[in-house]
C-alpha cells in the first residue's frame, strides 16, 4: 500500500488458518469478515446465532481456546491458529454435552434463539469460576475458590440476553451442571 | 464496514512506525469497541495493525508495584492474585464493566482508548463535534442523561465510559508508551485523556503512532479501597456515576470526558472537612445540561458514602 491518505480501494483479502470444532481450516476471506460470519457463512456452523451483532446480546458466544467471547465483535483474521468451539462442537444429538442435556432437562428456553450462546457462555463461565476468577458479586476477592451461588451465576451470565425470559430455568440448568462437577 | 487492509504486527516499534506512516490506520487490540464502531462506520480505518501477536500480556511485579502489559485482557487483570489482594479497587472496577465475554477479549490498552458511548456520537444522522469537527453537538439541548457534569465545553458534553481507568486514576497509575521513533515515555494516566475544549476529536495526549505498551501501578496507598457504580441495571450497563476510593484519594467515573480525580475533595479532606463537606468541595464546580442534573446530587451522595466507609 502506497496510498496513505486516499480512500482504501479494496476489498482486501487475507488468509487465516484456524481449527473449528476439531477440524483444521484454511480460508481466504475479506478482512471485514467477523468470526461470527466466518463460522456461519463460510463454515456452515449455523448453530452460532447473530442477534444484535454489537456484543450486547450474547447469542453469538463461542469458545476460543476454551474462553468465551462474542464472535460478532471479532474479525476472522484475528484468529490465526486459534481453536474455536461452537455449540455443534460441544455435542450433537445422541452425544450431548452435560450443559446441553441440562438445558433440555430444565426446559431452559422457549424460542431457542439465544440457547447456543447461553450454553457456550455457561460452559466458559463454569471454567472461569473453577479457575477461581472473581466476579462483581464475589464478596471476598482474595478467596482462591469461588462459591457459585445463584447471584454469582446470574452476574456471570449477564452478557447473555433471553427475550423469552427463561432465566429461572437457565439458572437451574447451569446450577445442575455446576453441582455435578463439584 | 469500509474495506481495510490488515497486518499482524511483529514488533512494538514496527507497529508504531506503521501507524505513524499511515494516519488512516488503527491499532487493533481486543477489538470489542473498534469493530463495533467500524460496523457503524464511525471509525473508518483503511488499515488495521493487529497487536495480538505481540508479547504484551504479562502482569508482573515492578519494584513494589505492578506492571500490566497493555494486551493483558480485562479478565486476566481482574483475576490476577496481586491485583485482587493489593489493588481490589482495580479488580472491582474492571468486573463492573461490560460482560464476561467482553472482558475476556478487551485489553487494558484498548479499555483506556475506548471511545465515548454518547448516543449522538453513535447516531451518524446527528451532528457531533467529536465525529465531525465543527458539526455541532446534538447532546447539548438533546437527550443528555449520560452527559458530563465536570470539564465539559460548548463543543462536547460526552463522558469517558471506562471503569478501569477510574481505578487506575485513583491508584496514580502510569501509562508506558512507545513512539514511532522507538523512544519510550511514561505519563500519569490522569494526563492520558484530554478534556474536550474546542477540539473534542482529539481525545488523548498520544502522538500519531504512539502505542501504549503497559500500565504501571505504584504500591497502593494506605487505607481502604472501594469502587461503587450507579447504573440502570445491576449488571452489564454503563455507569451514570462511579466512585473509586483508595485511602484518602477519590476518582469519579462517567461524569467527565476523562476519569475525574476529585482533587478538591482530597484537599478538603486533608484540611479536616467532613465527608459531606469534602464531597461539596468537588461538586461546587459541577454543572448539568438538563437531563443529567441528577448526577450532581448522585455523585455528592456517592462520594459521601465512599468517604464514610473508609
Amino acid at each position: 500500500m502506497t496510498n496513505d491518505t486516499g480512500p482504501a480501494e479494496g476489498p482486501f483479502l487475507a488468509k487465516v488458518e484456524l481449527t473449528a470444532n476439531g477440524t483444521a481450516r484454511a480460508l481466504t476471506v475479506d478482512t471485514r469478515t467477523t468470526l461470527l460470519d466466518l463460522l456461519r457463512n463460510h463454515l456452515d456452523l449455523m448453530g452460532v446465532k447473530k442477534g444484535c451483532d454489537h456484543g450486547q446480546c450474547g447469542a453469538c458466544t463461542v469458545l476460543v481456546n476454551g474462553v468465551r467471547i462474542n464472535a460478532c465483535l471479532s474479525l476472522a483474521v484475528m484468529h490465526q491458529g486459534d481453536d474455536i468451539t461452537t455449540i455443534e462442537g460441544l455435542g450433537l444429538p445422541g452425544a450431548l454435552h452435560p450443559m446441553q442435556a441440562a438445558f433440555l432437562e430444565r426446559d431452559a428456553f422457549q424460542c431457542g434463539y439465544c440457547t447456543p450462546g447461553q450454553i457456550c457462555s455457561a460452559v466458559g463461565m463454569l471454567a472461569e469460576a473453577a479457575d477461581g476468577a472473581p466476579s462483581q458479586v464475589t464478596e471476598n476477592l482474595s478467596a482462591g475458590e469461588i462459591a457459585l451461588t445463584d447471584a454469582e451465576i446470574r452476574e456471570r451470565m449477564s452478557g447473555n440476553i433471553c427475550r423469552c425470559s427463561a432465566y429461572p430455568q437457565i439458572l437451574e440448568a447451569i446450577r445442575d451442571v455446576a453441582e455435578q462437577a463439584a | 464496514m469500509r474495506p481495510f487492509s490488515y497486518e499482524r504486527a511483529t514488533s512494538v516499534v514496527s507497529a508504531a512506525k506503521a501507524a505513524a506512516e499511515r494516519p488512516d490506520a488503527r491499532f487493533l487490540a481486543g477489538g470489542t469497541n473498534l469493530i463495533d464502531l467500524m460496523k457503524q462506520e464511525i471509525e473508518r480505518p483503511a488499515h488495521l495493525i493487529d497487536l495480538r501477536a505481540l508479547p504484551l500480556s504479562d502482569i508482573e511485579g515492578a519494584g513494589d508495584g505492578l506492571r500490566i502489559g497493555a494486551m493483558a485482557t480485562n479478565s486476566a487483570v481482574a483475576a490476577d492474585r496481586h491485583v485482587r489482594e493489593r489493588y481490589p479497587v482495580l479488580a472491582q472496577a474492571i468486573l463492573s464493566g461490560g460482560s464476561g465475554q467482553l472482558r475476556n477479549k478487551a485489553s487494558v490498552g484498548g479499555n483506556l482508548m475506548q471511545r465515548t458511548r454518547c448516543s449522538y456520537f453513535y447516531d451518524v444522522t446527528k451532528p457531533c463535534n467529536k465525529r465531525e469537527p465543527g458539526a455541532g453537538c446534538a447532546a447539548i439541548g438533546g437527550l443528555n442523561r449520560n452527559a458530563a457534569i465536570f470539564g465539559q465545553s460548548d463543543a462536547c458534553i460526552a463522558t469517558h465510559p471506562s471503569d478501569m481507568a477510574v481505578a487506575l486514576g485513583v491508584l496514580d497509575a502510569l501509562v508506558e508508551t512507545v513512539r514511532p521513533d522507538g523512544s519510550t515515555r511514561t505519563l500519569p494516566v490522569d494526563e492520558l485523556h484530554r478534556l474536550p475544549g474546542n477540539t473534542p476529536q482529539t481525545e488523548t495526549s498520544l502522538v500519531t503512532g504512539e502505542l501504549i505498551v503497559a500500565v504501571v501501578v505504584p504500591p497502593p496507598p494506605e487505607g481502604r479501597q472501594s469502587y461503587a457504580k450507579a447504573r440502570d441495571r445491576a449488571s452489564y450497563a454503563g455507569g451514570l456515576a462511579s466512585v473509586a476510593a483508595a485511602g484518602d484519594r477519590i476518582a469519579l467515573g462517567a461524569v467527565a470526558l476523562k476519569p475525574w480525580r476529585a482533587r478538591k475533595t482530597e484537599q478538603a479532606l486533608a484540611a479536616g472537612a467532613s465527608p459531606a463537606e469534602a464531597a461539596d468541595a468537588e461538586l461546587a464546580q459541577a454543572h448539568g445540561a438538563g437531563g443529567n442534573d441528577f448526577k450532581i446530587n448522585l455523585t455528592r451522595r456517592m462520594i459521601t458514602a465512599a468517604l464514610k466507609e473508609r
